[in-house]
């Protein structure tokens, strides 16, 4: 037999390399993590595990800051660091290892202190996409943190203590369109069918349908039926089953209608049977979310300029046509779930979403049009297929506005306040959180860890309880912290065991694809892991 | 020890020679303990794939000595986006070997043997040996064969006390996606894997009807290509080979026509050779937390430093970072970690056929069978009643599976021997017949 010449589009070798993380954040994603670069402030085995995992999806290109030299203790816990290197520099080392992962990567170097590069060149910051470090102390993360927060770069600061771990993550505004929620109700408009949809839904008669065309009618014909005759029944034209026993009324007339063999059982009639499962969520009313209510509110919708972001105009263009076309609604999401139907009948009715989908978005784009114009902005600054994306994601719009991290640390802002009200929750573990402050804190006064030398394991912990103690203080809180606990982590004497760096590298490194490709919700915004039970819990600071 | 290879082990060292309230009770700070995992303990990584880099990575960097790895496939490039221990030069090659070799390499502290088998290959002797076996599969067959040959080694005394010095534990780790699990198993004690087959997603299946006559989703078109067009055409004279590109080119093109023909839309290549290889995405970050979390596991296993995971944990890092952690139940009547319970099969009457008892073992939610050969003992003698995987005899049994129970002479209470590719052992199945009477006809 021949074989018939090959006429598909045969994927590229970068697609088929990155064929399994394209079915995740798409081609999109993808070229958005090629043209990022990461920074990582010092290649402990937190930091590389961290970069590991951003350069094998591809990520454009990083850059290691650090001046350390490469010793016994960091090839016991380092993968990409070797015992023929020591006495190298480590960021040299780690940054060349980590190049071998992905020749689509370009690593950098600079062997530079932090607080140098902050006073001397901190315009160099600009050109990263997010930052991320491991191990910095105090002085530190203050300087950075402002500098960031005045880059509007996002900033993720790391710790791997032990058996215990964190991130907090510092941004200033992040906007994200598709958010991949994981159980979204489908968008469906039973009460409020748009005219062709309603004309669809009148043009068929159930009870006048042969038995093989009654088993294949989608169940929204089914559900919109049974809603009609339910809203007849008590004499109102508006009304949605909303209490159990309404939707109940309406399953057992569903049920009643399902065609019956002559000996008086029911027939297997599958779409009936999807239309009773569906009634408990196909008939909620249209409304417009309460996130996008506040999205609407944003002030950042009040002075539109040339300088907004394609998002906001968007979000603009979104809020005008809720208030006008969309009669308080969203456009139309244009996806149908599948259901037991035959082919015509299931693609009519899909056509139908489908289409009028295109019309709200022709109509929001028009929008868009016409505030790029009167904002004296290039006709392409927002595509057409930007506006259809935008649309089918509608109601999955996310905005985060973080805080700075350095108020936490110049008892700025509020975040005193939710650190003390967490400690009274016991199974918190925001004790760890607070430690993990504390033995900064006790490296600022002492330049050392809490246990690094055996014999100073007991002396330390008074030494480091005292710290934590002071910034309870600081912060007001009156609760105070287990002294088992700091205990536990005088013994770790700032040890980091490769396991649990890896474990918070992989969930970091999420967040940062999660910033860099502005898919999927990031952690807002601070995170602690704990090795010893298996647990992880998130806090907004 | 060297006094350098010393020095390296001074973060686990800590962790090891310290003690401090936090520690499991049973936990004795020491030197030994390091020299254990260095120099006496051994153990198994099933899968060198996402997973298994992974772990045989962390595993080596938390001191671990004496690794092997067990594998069957060989290096693909859509690997290299998070099985970071190969190349593209390594394309083709053993994942087994070259992961074995890397970490030999990069850890001369470690040394690991790899064996680039099938885990079916090995016997009892082999996996005897290991303190412990930590699991990165993407198979659930394979995972739950792993789990019986571990059960399968468990020895009880005349009381049917279980004896402890024979449990290998088993960690098994899981991902699809931004999605992930963890667990630790004591067999003998602690649930095993067949005792919670209910926590596996079910398998995506399409009605045959569907596909042929009424599909409404690019899936089915794909679906019916595969099923149907393909063994009618037979285009390339042989199966379907999922790695072949002139094989999901034909497919894909097929489906289109059969696409358009029907009027839907969304048939491309990437949906296509989803639905044909059933892949399952996969990224680094997932692969590392799972893998991190499961070698934290074995170091309390091997160190005793904390308590061990109780019993069941899952991650999910697609919206914010998600853990939650429970204890699994053990199933009083496990076909494999229950040895003394009997296990029934319910069947209505002797009219049914033995296809049908094949289908009810397949379908049983705590059997769920894939290809079960079966044996009976009818007046003390063994009769083959179907046997799948040897061709000869499958073809003298096949005629056995349109005949009914009583034709095939199998009353109420008959004892059933099966035997699949999900457990090593073969078990006993009773099957209870509600209406076990004459055949009238």
């Amino acid at each position: 037999m021949a074989v018939p010449s090959p006429k598909s589009p045969e994927p590229s070798e970068r697609s088929r390399k990155y064929d399994r993380q394209l079915r995740l954040w798409g081609d999109q994603g993808q070229q958005d993590l090629e043209t990022a670069h990461v920074c990582l402030i010092n290649a402990t085995a937190l930091g590389t595990e961290i970069l590991k995992s951003l350069v094998l999806p591809g990520i454009g290109a990083f850059t290691i800051i650090d001046t350390e030299i490469i010793t016994e203790d960091d090839v016991g816990s380092n993968f990409f660091l070797t015992a023929d290197r020591i006495g190298e520099k480590r960021g040299s080392v780690a940054s060349q290892l980590l190049c071998e992962l992905n020749p689509d990567t370009r690593g950098h170097f600079v062997d530079e202190s932090l607080l140098k590069l902050l006073d001397l060149n901190p315009i160099m910051f600009n050109k990263f996409t997010v930052v991320v470090t491991a191990s910095l102390h105090e002085k530190e993360i203050i300087e950075l943190s402002h500098k960031l927060w005045e880059f509007n770069i996002p900033l993720l600061v790391c710790q791997s203590f032990g058996f215990f771990g964190s991130m907090r993550l510092q941004l200033a505004e992040h906007t994200m369109i598709k958010t991949h929620p994981d159980n979204q109700n489908p968008d469906l408009r039973l009460d409020c069918p748009f005219q062709a949809l309603k004309d669809h839904f009148d043009s068929y008669d159930l009870e006048a349908l042969d038995l093989t065309n009654h088993l294949h009618v989608p169940y929204l014909v089914i559900l919109y039926k049974h809603l009609e005759k339910w809203r007849k029944n008590i004499d109102d034209n508006n009304a949605l089953p909303e209490t159990y026993k309404d939707k109940q009324i309406i399953r057992q007339n569903i049920k009643n209608s399902i065609r019956k063999h002559d000996n008086g059982t029911l027939h297997h009639e599958e779409n009936f049977e999807e239309a009773i499962r569906s009634v408990n969520f196909a008939y909620n009313r249209t409304l417009l979310p309460t996130d996008i209510q506040g999205i609407f509110k944003d002030e950042k919708l009040l002075n539109l300029t040339s300088y907004s972001r394609p998002f906001w105009i968007m979000v603009k263009a979104l809020k005008d046509f809720v208030e006008n076309e969309g009669c308080g609604r969203l456009p139309l999401r244009g996806t149908l779930p599948d259901m037991t139907a035959d082919t015509f009948k299931y693609i009519s009715l899909q056509q139908l979403y489908h289409e009028q989908a295109i019309k709200d978005v022709e109509i929001v784009y028009n929008r868009v049009q016409q505030l790029l114009q009167n904002l004296n902005l290039p006709d392409d600054t927002i595509s057409e297929h930007d506006v259809k994306v935008f649309c089918k994601h509608a109601s999955e719009l996310c905005v985060i506005r973080g805080t700075r991290i350095a108020d936490e640390y110049e008892h700025k802002g509020n975040t005193d306040n939710e650190i003390c009200q967490s400690l009274e929750d016991p199974d918190s573990l925001i004790e760890h959180y607070v430690i993990l402050r504390g033995i900064e804190r006790f490296y600022s006064e002492y330049y050392t860890y809490p246990g690094e030398i055996d014999e100073q394991v007991e002396p330390d912990i008074p030494k480091l309880k005292s710290c934590i103690s002071k910034l309870l203080n600081e912060w007001g809180c009156m609760s105070s912290t287990k002294e088992d606990c700091i205990h536990e982590y005088c013994r770790y004497g700032n040890s980091e065991l490769h396991s649990v760096s890896s474990f918070i590298g992989g969930c970091v490194s999420h967040e940062i694809i999660k910033l860099i490709t502005q898919q999927y919700k990031p952690v807002n915004n601070s995170f602690v892991y704990n090795a010893i039970n298996c647990s992880t819990e998130c806090f907004t600071l | 020890m060297s006094e350098s290879d010393t020095r390296r082990w001074n973060h686990l060292k800590k962790i090891l020679e310290r003690s401090s309230p936090f520690c499991h009770p049973d936990f004795e700070p020491g030197t030994g303990i390091l020299d254990f995992l260095q120099n006496s303990c051994k153990l198994l990584v099933v899968g060198a794939g996402g997973l298994g880099c992974e772990l045989l990575k962390d595993l080596a960097m938390m001191g671990f000595g004496n690794v092997h790895v067990i594998d069957m496939d060989t290096i693909d490039l859509s690997n290299l986006n998070r099985q970071f221990l190969f190349r593209k030069k390594d394309v083709n090659s053993s994942k087994a070997e070259v992961a074995a070799k890397f970490i030999n390499e990069r850890v001369p502290t470690c040394h690991v043997t790899p064996h680039h088998c099938k885990i079916q290959d090995k016997n009892e002797d082999f996996y005897r040996q290991f303190h412990f076996v930590v699991c990165g599969l993407d198979s659930v067959v394979a995972r739950r064969w792993i789990n019986g040959m571990l059960v399968s080694l468990l020895s009880y005394d005349e009381n049917q006390q279980l004896d402890n010095s024979t449990i290998i534990p088993l960690i098994d780790g899981g991902t699809e996606g931004f999605k992930g699990n963890i667990r630790v198993i004591l067999p003998g004690i602690t649930p095993c894997i067949d005792c919670t087959l209910d926590l596996f997603p079910p398998q995506v299946t399409y009605p045959l009807c569907t596909i042929a006559s009424t599909p409404r989703l690019p899936e089915h078109c794909i679906e019916y290509i595969k099923l149907i067009q393909w063994p009618k055409d037979n285009p390339f004279d042989s199966n379907i080979d999922t790695d072949d590109p002139a094989h999901i080119s034909w497919i894909y093109e097929k489906s289109l026509e059969r696409a358009d023909e029907f009027g839907i839309n969304g048939i491309n290549y990437r949906l296509v050779q989803g639905v044909i290889k059933n892949i399952i995405p996969a990224v680094a970050s997932t692969n590392a937390v799972i893998a991190a979390a499961c070698v934290t596991e074995a170091f309390k296993v091997a160190t005793s430093c904390c308590p061990l995971l109780n019993n069941y944990a899952v991650f999910n890092d697609a919206d914010g970072i998600y853990t939650y952690t429970y204890e699994a139940e053990r199933k009083s009547d496990c076909i494999t970690c229950s040895p003394t319970t009997a296990k029934y099969l319910d069947i209505d009457d002797t009219n049914v056929r033995l296809e049908k008892i094949i289908e009810m073992l397949s379908e049983h939610p705590q059997y769920q069978m894939r290809n079960p050969a079966l044996t009976i003992e009818l007046e003390e003698k063994r009769k083959t009643l179907y046997m799948p995987n040897v061709p000869s005899i499958e073809l003298k049994t096949r005629p056995n599976l349109k005949m009914t129970l009583e034709q095939l002479g199998i009353a109420d209470g008959c004892k059933l021997l099966v035997a699949d590719i999900t457990n090593p052992r073969a078990f006993e199945i009773i099957l209870r017949i509600k209406n076990n009477y004459v055949n009238m006809e």
